[in-house]
């Protein structure tokens, strides 16, 4: 059953995709569809099988690579941590196809359009479920692939299709790292089999070993190569400037890949090689610190953002950033908790955002929306849903949407490493819950009350999506609502070491997980005092003072220019390193090829060679005795020469 | 295995097929159309018996198999001598399945002098098959050298408006390499006696006399492969041959320079091959580095893919100076891979120059809107040149990229960010050429597709995914014979370690 799991929506993206025009849209739609669901199904029986009492289990396809010492297989690896991936994935999965089946409803290209999605769950199973690193790297590239190929879905958009570009492109600076980590790996351990991996790392502690010009030590360095790749594919400061031009996508994608699976493989990474970061403390600090940072900085954004999709997208940067910290301070059952439930509440926000896009004729301005909580009411509904879910409130000791527990569960472990780094952690985290809350109101507030800004025309037309789009909705909803309260004691609480099993490791002096539920009470009710207090202020800001926000914008002038271009990352890079790039490139081909290696070369050659014939035409005179002097001085030459040089 | 002479058939048959057509006699159409024929028939036969070589080849002999001997020159015991390993024996395979491919290839895009044409492309497929069959030195030269003239006429006659200069250039920078290799394997005739080889193998040469020629032969070798800073004839050779032309210059030609430093450099001179590694991963990283910014600059289909072929072939040398066992095995992988990947990529450049006649990028876009099967082929190809895990790109590099880490990290750090590189280059031509809006008006009327064109690029995409996905019936081919060739190569550095620390020794007891 494992295997079909995974194979199932390759399956599917198989038929649909080489079937295309031929087998028709309804067909490829219900196919791959229908495939999806039955892997969901079958994730949950597996999940309930492993996580409450199973043992963990590989199954081995057939062999890969194998040159020497360097083995792998094509594996399906199932034990906790990835049957909690399997049901993420799949459930996420199939909503946003049967979700898709009613969105791209006019779209031309139906058939790709499920291909591609059911080709990229594939390829982030076969990450999920990788006995090694070799495995989990294909998943890697696969789902970058898949990712590339859904920005771009619109390929007559040149928007789109940059964005495209620029996601693969700046994954492989992340996949850069990650490579390099892998080769540092097997260079150590001589093999990129998880289980030989785990068991040696204890005997690598302290030591030491060549890299480039430096011998530093090498757990830390290869956590670090690692994480780079994370950075990537999560889109951590600074390798996150492909995400939020991502949103380019059709609107399911960016729910599937963008919120709720793919973006969060770096986590699941960090996670899977708990037994690796645990010896590298360094590393962890890292990790930490690059995570806090940028679920405060991508919050910042996410306030003055006006693009529906992309304040999303900030969002979802930024709470990749919590799971981050929560994993860098070795609260990796937190970490895997804000993971399971935030892809519930964010593909559920996506989705109702896509909901809303639909509503308003294609319109994702909020600029231009407003006014419209009654005619599409359970848009409206749901969507609040999610955003209680994601400003995590809930009332202490009874009740809580699903991220008042996971979050609330990463900030105590984060207030608990009793660190440095885990109080900067802290802080930032609570600032950006503030502004979590904030801009999610503000979401809300500016889409669906105040006066219409929509034209006539739109307006007209604004009506409630077909049930195919709602009951995905619904389903994602009851997973926002009741997965905190529903898994909290397993995925953080009292039953987590049998939850958990094997799959997370915790180093002996880790007492994160357990002194996360001792912290004082302010900083366990802080969080929700945080989202609260957003709330509160962009209640003001967008429903009583509605001129407050201009003013603000003024009063901040420069630094809101310069938060609302993005910190200027953008422009950074193309300055620092795609122009130059560009630059180099001409002047490598045009002066290096062109005047040095060809001028000197071949070029240059048979200039000298044509100018040294004009020169020896004008020898040839056409008298027997000048050959024959010329004769006589080279055999001349030639004597002296041997003579000197043999007999000398 | 029987004595059946199943190499030097392989090897001479698309000799017989060039006769039939040479003496066919008629109209100009009924001989263009039976050159075409003849061509096709012989060049499948062949791929079809070199098959036998493929089932029955023993994958656990590392060392040649299929041998004949013949006696050539007795009194100067040089020999005909054919033979494959796990190394060579991929490579005819290679050879034999892109050259059916490519006289496919040329079908309708060759309409003047068909049959010169045609008997060129055999007369090429015998001389690239006996180069990899090759167990003798001179007859290795011979293959080696004669490839340049029939390539050489295809890019000069049937090229494109600057063919005179690319063929010349090529030309001379092949020659100038190849006299200094005819130089050193006199040297070596001269010390061994003999031009076998297996004998030349075991043969030690002076560490000092290795120097030089390694040398003699990285000039020759360099050129082939090619490397930088010798590689400025690829791109014009390229962007000026037809199509089959490139086909076969990238997806052969290139490979004979690799194959040359693993058949001749690594185990006849094993200590000038250590030393000078540092130089060949030098020139490697500069060509990874250096070709890929350079191909993202370029305007020209053919051009850019020509320089992603140096920075390919980088990986290449790289690899095989790794002298481990991942690096090398990665390197013939790469080199595998690379001739069907950029073989077909150029297939797919030929696809859009046979309706357009330009290769300038700027003059296509869009055309995924009516070319949906093209689109699907070519992304595939660009996929795999970019090194996609699931592709046969994926394992060349990566191989190489884990020997090389093994043994110089900053090699291999520099020559990873090709792969950053690759992707940018290659998915920027994929979206000038295939995505955006399908708006100029010459291209509106281009058809999908043909099902002779279609029938090219099958065989290639299922080979590039089974290289991808199931390796192992490829590296179990040269695994052995790889694995070989490490340990003679350590045996060998131990020798001279022996010897060096002997002499010490006896100069040191005779003060």
């Amino acid at each position: 059953m494992d295997a079909w799991i995974v194979l199932l929506p390759l399956v599917g993206a198989l038929i649909a995709g080489l079937g295309n025009r031929r087998l028709g849209d309804k067909p490829a739609m219900y196919i791959t569809t229908g495939l999806l669901l039955a892997s969901a199904v079958m994730s949950w029986i597996v999940f309930f099988d492993v996580n409450f009492g199973g043992t963990p289990r590989t199954t081995v396809l057939f062999s890969w690579f194998s040159t020497g010492d360097f083995k792998a297989d094509w594996a399906i690896r199932v034990d906790q941590l990835s049957a909690v991936m399997l049901v993420v994935v799949t459930t996420v999965s199939s909503m946003v196809h049967v979700y898709s089946i009613g969105y791209m409803g006019h779209d031309h290209s139906k058939p790709r359009f499920f291909a591609y999605l059911s080709l990229f769950t594939f390829a982030m199973l076969m990450l999920v479920t990788a006995d090694n690193f070799v495995q989990m790297f294909f998943g890697w590239e696969g789902v970058g692939l898949c990712s590339y190929l859904l920005i771009g879905f619109w390929f007559h958009k040149p928007s789109a299709n940059a964005a495209a570009i620029k996601a693969f492109v700046v994954n492989r600076v992340g996949d850069f790292g990650f490579a390099l980590g892998i080769f540092g790996v097997f260079m150590i351990f001589n093999s990129v089999q998880f289980e030989t991996v785990f068991a040696a790392v204890p005997d690598q502690v302290g030591k030491t070993f060549h890299f480039l010009s430096w011998t530093p030590d090498v757990m830390t360095t290869l956590c670090i190569l690692l994480f780079i790749g994370a950075m990537g594919k999560s889109a951590q400061v600074p390798l996150h400037t492909w995400l939020p031009d991502a949103m380019e996508g059709p609107t399911p994608v960016s729910a599937l890949i963008h919120a709720a699976t793919m973006v969060t493989a770096g986590v699941f990474m960090v996670c899977r090689l708990s037994p690796m970061f645990e010896f590298a403390p360094d590393a962890k600090l890292v990790v930490t610190v690059i995570g806090a940072s940028t679920a405060f900085f991508a919050a910042t954004i996410g306030l003055t953002q006006f693009d529906i999709k992309r304040v999303i997208a900030y969002s979802t940067c930024s709470q990749l950033g919590y799971m981050f910290f929560a994993a860098g301070v070795g609260a990796y059952g937190a970490a895997m908790f804000h993971l399971f439930t935030h892809a519930f509440f964010k593909a559920l926000l996506f989705l109702c955002s896509g909901s809303v896009i639909h509503a308003m004729s294609d319109e994702q301005d909020m600029r231009k929306m407003g006014g419209i909580y009654k005619l599409i009411p359970w848009t409206y509904a749901l969507m609040w849903i999610g955003s209680l879910a994601l400003a995590g409130i809930g009332i202490p000791g009874v009740y809580g949407f699903a991220g008042f527990y996971s979050k609330d569960s990463i900030l105590e472990s984060a207030f608990a490493a009793h660190s440095g780094v885990g109080m900067y952690a802290y802080w930032l985290g609570i600032l950006a819950a503030v502004m979590t809350a904030f801009y999610s109101w503000r979401l809300l507030f500016l889409t669906f009350h105040g006066k219409p800004r929509a034209d006539h025309h739109t307006m007209e037309h604004v009506h409630e999506s077909p049930w195919v789009m709602l009951v995905p909705l619904i389903v994602l909803a009851v997973g926002a609502v009741v997965a905190g309260i529903a898994f909290a004691p397993y995925f953080v609480g009292e039953h987590m070491e049998a939850f958990w099993g094997e799959a997370l490791f915790f180093a002996p002096d880790n007492h994160v997980p357990h002194e996360a539920h001792e912290v004082p009470t302010w900083v366990a009710l802080l969080p929700l005092l945080a989202g609260l207090v957003g709330i509160g202020f962009s209640f003001i800001a967008y429903m009583k003072r509605t001129d407050l926000p201009a003013k603000i914008a003024a009063a901040f002038g420069p630094i809101y220019t310069f938060v609302y271009r993005k910190w200027l990352f953008d422009e950074l890079f193309d300055a620092t390193l795609v122009n130059p790039a560009k630059a180099l490139g001409r002047v490598l081909w045009k002066g290096g090829d062109g005047k040095i290696i060809d001028g000197l070369g071949p070029d240059g050659i048979s200039q000298v060679t044509v100018d040294l014939a004009r020169r020896a035409s004008k020898l040839q005179t056409g008298y027997v005795y000048h050959y024959a002097f010329a004769m006589m001085i080279g055999v001349v030459a030639l004597v002296s020469w041997y003579l000197v040089a043999f007999r000398g | 295995m029987t004595d059946f002479p199943i190499l030097s058939l392989t090897t001479f048959l698309p000799l017989v097929g060039a006769l039939l057509i040479l003496v066919t006699r008629g109209d100009d159409a009924f001989v263009a159309r039976s050159a075409r024929i003849l061509a096709l028939i012989t060049s499948t036969v062949v791929f079809l018996l070199s098959l036998y070589i493929w089932f029955n080849f023993d994958r656990t002999d590392p060392g040649f198999q299929f041998e004949e001997n013949a006696e050539w020159m007795p009194s100067l015991k040089i020999g005909y001598r054919m033979g494959v390993d796990g190394i060579s024996m991929t490579f005819v395979l290679l050879s034999t399945l892109l050259t059916p491919i490519c006289i496919l290839a040329s079908w309708e895009a060759i309409t003047v002098r068909v049959k010169e044409y045609m008997i060129a492309f055999l007369v090429l497929e015998t001389l690239m098959v006996g180069t990899f069959c090759a167990l003798d030195f001179l007859a290795f030269y011979v293959f080696f050298e004669g490839v340049l003239i029939p390539m050489y006429l295809i890019i000069g006659v049937w090229g494109g408006a600057r063919r005179v200069y690319s063929a010349i250039k090529f030309f001379l920078y092949t020659l100038l390499g190849s006299v200094l290799m005819l130089l050193a394997i006199l040297a070596m005739y001269n010390q061994a006696g003999t031009t076998d080889i297996p004998t030349l193998m075991q043969t030690h040469f002076d560490p000092g006399m290795q120097k030089w020629l390694w040398l003699a032969f990285l000039a020759s070798f360099a050129v082939k492969v090619p490397m930088w800073p010798v590689h400025t004839w690829l791109p014009d050779a390229h962007v000026e041959a037809p199509t089959a032309g490139s086909v076969i210059l990238a997806g052969v030609l290139l490979k004979i320079g690799g194959y040359g430093f693993l058949r001749f450099s690594l185990p006849m001179l094993p200590d000038a091959s250590v030393y000078f590694t540092p130089l060949i991963y030098t020139l490697s990283v500069v060509a990874v580095i250096y070709t890929s910014l350079v191909a993202l600059a370029q305007e020209d289909m053919k051009k850019l893919i020509a320089y992603s072929s140096v920075a390919h072939m980088g990986f290449v040398t790289a690899g095989i100076f790794s002298l481990n066992q991942q690096g090398i095995e990665g390197a013939l992988f790469q080199m595998l891979s690379h001739g069907v990947v950029s073989g077909a990529l150029f297939l797919c450049v030929g696809v859009v120059y046979d309706r357009l006649h330009t290769r300038e990028i700027g003059r296509y876009g869009g055309l995924v809107n009516n070319m949906p099967r093209y689109a699907f082929a070519f992304m595939i190809f660009t996929m795999a040149s970019v090194g996609l895990p699931g592709t046969s790109g994926f394992i060349g590099e990566f191989l190489v990229m884990v020997g090389v880490f093994k043994d110089n990290t900053w090699a291999a750090f520099f020559i990873a960010t090709g792969v950053i590189l690759g992707a940018a280059y290659m998915l920027w031509l994929y979206r000038r050429v295939i995505f955006g809006e399908l708006t100029k008006p010459d291209l509106k009327n281009f058809l999908d597709l043909s099902p002779r064109e279609i029938a090219l690029f099958v065989p290639l995409i299922a080979i590039v995914l089974w290289m991808g996905i199931y390796p192992s019936s490829f590296t179990a081919i040269f695994g052995p014979a790889v694995d070989n060739l490490i340990k003679t190569h350590q045996t060998a550095l131990l020798h001279t370690q022996q010897t060096n620390v002997a002499q010490a020794g006896a100069s040191g007891s005779g003060e």
